[in-house]
């Protein structure tokens, strides 16, 4: 994987509005996003009610997630074209969806949503009309997914990468300054972890850096090049923003998204937490 | 719209900036960083990208202004600096925040 084909500019994106086996998806925590305007021609995903499963803690399944893509018209040999809010982090938990799901072609938009209205480029509220097709998912790629037990493990052993901002990390925050700060779960991270917030990959208009600002980013941070990396935040779509620089644009092997991220290693009983702007000992 | 309890609950995108503050919400605990984004005409900046940095100016959150405007953020109290990006041209503040709700003047003009 590269910046090549895993990115795609606004200026392409336009050009490609109408372009036969391209789809563009938006996807967002809030739709009405999308309801307020969107890329022309471009279907949506809710995060929540159409990527999480509506009764246990996990995502969609295999069967749920060829379902969902049937319904919305996309096919297996589409080019998805995924964008969003919030600098791209739920698109880009979408795309780490598709690639669990082992989808062929799958790209971002460079910059989402801010990108493309800071450059006053087209929107519409035209809802598309696809035709449903029979999508078949694979079965998930573990391969890019750590769950707790193996974070654990992970503590001074593999690259821990929290992507939350730094007062998140230290624990003088909860959650993202845009949310209110009452939260059930611990304060802190988990020992040993960089930290490395996910903004720091991304310039002010949403779009990532180039590959040597981001190799240098990491390579400061301490990332060792020659472990397995494991990135998280608190529910796991930040990360998934630094697990597609780390794996996609920057081609390492073994990078995983830990999508269970703070509000469930925070819950558990027992594990070790630090607190503070250093990573702590394992 | 997703209700507040909601996005608290589960998410990690930006509430409606527009809204009331959600009832739940503990003005005794919470430092609350609030206010309007104004051109230079002094009409209010609907759909400008307002970001949060720390005391060391690292990024630290993001909403969108409310189409009157209006930005909203949970921080705690210290010095943080507002960032405001639009079409209508980009704007800083710098506030010193104490807990309860702290008014924020965030004026954008073209460079």
């Amino acid at each position: 994987m590269s910046r090549d084909t895993a990115l795609v500019s606004a200026d392409w994106a336009e050009q490609n509005l109408n372009t036969p086996g391209v789809v563009f998806v938006e996807v967002d925590e809030d739709t009405t996003a999308y309801d307020g305007g969107h890329i022309p021609g471009a279907v949506k995903i809710d995060w929540k009610q159409d990527l999480q499963d509506p009764v246990r803690r996990d995502f969609v399944n295999q069967e749920q997630f060829s379902a969902l893509l049937s319904e919305r018209g996309i096919a297996n040999d589409d080019v998805v074209v995924l964008y969003g809010g919030n600098n791209n982090w739920f698109a880009a938990y979408a795309y780490w969806y598709f690639k669990l799901y082992g989808h062929g072609d799958v790209k971002l938009l460079d910059g989402g949503r801010k990108k493309w209205e800071l450059d006053a480029r087209p929107y519409t509220k035209d809802v598309p009309v696809r035709e449903k097709t029979s999508y078949s998912a694979a079965a998930p790629d573990l391969t890019i997914r750590a769950f707790r037990d193996e974070v654990v493990e992970a503590i001074g052993v593999k690259n821990l990468v929290d992507v939350r901002s730094p007062d998140e990390f230290a624990g003088r925050l909860l959650a993202p300054a845009h949310l209110p700060q009452e939260q059930s779960q611990r304060a802190g991270h988990i020992p040993t972890a960089i930290s490395v917030p996910w903004s720091k990959a991304a310039n002010e208009d949403g779009t990532f850096k180039s590959d040597e600002e981001l190799t240098k980013i990491y390579g400061d941070a301490g990332l060792d090049g020659s472990k397995d990396t494991i990135a998280y935040c608190r529910i796991g779509e930040r990360s998934s923003h630094s697990w597609f620089v780390l794996k996609e644009l920057l081609g390492h092997e073994n990078v995983k998204n830990y999508d269970g991220s703070w509000t469930e290693y925070g819950s558990l009983i027992g594990v070790p937490i630090a607190l503070g702007d250093e990573p702590g000992k394992a | 719209m997703t209700s507040p309890s909601a996005n608290t609950a589960a998410g990690c995108a930006a509430p409606d900036q527009s809204a009331p503050i959600p009832a739940s919400v503990d003005l005794n605990r919470e430092t609350v960083l609030t206010g309007i984004v104004q051109n230079t005409e002094g009409e209010a900046v609907g759909g400008a990208y307002v970001r949060l940095l720390d005391s060391t100016g690292e990024f630290t959150a993001e909403v969108v202004s409310s189409p009157e405007g209006v930005f909203r953020f949970f921080a705690a109290p210290g010095s943080w600096t507002l960032r405001a990006l639009s079409r209508s041209g980009n704007g800083e503040a710098v506030v010193d925040a104490t807990v309860g709700v702290n008014e924020v003047a965030l004026a954008v003009a073209p460079a």
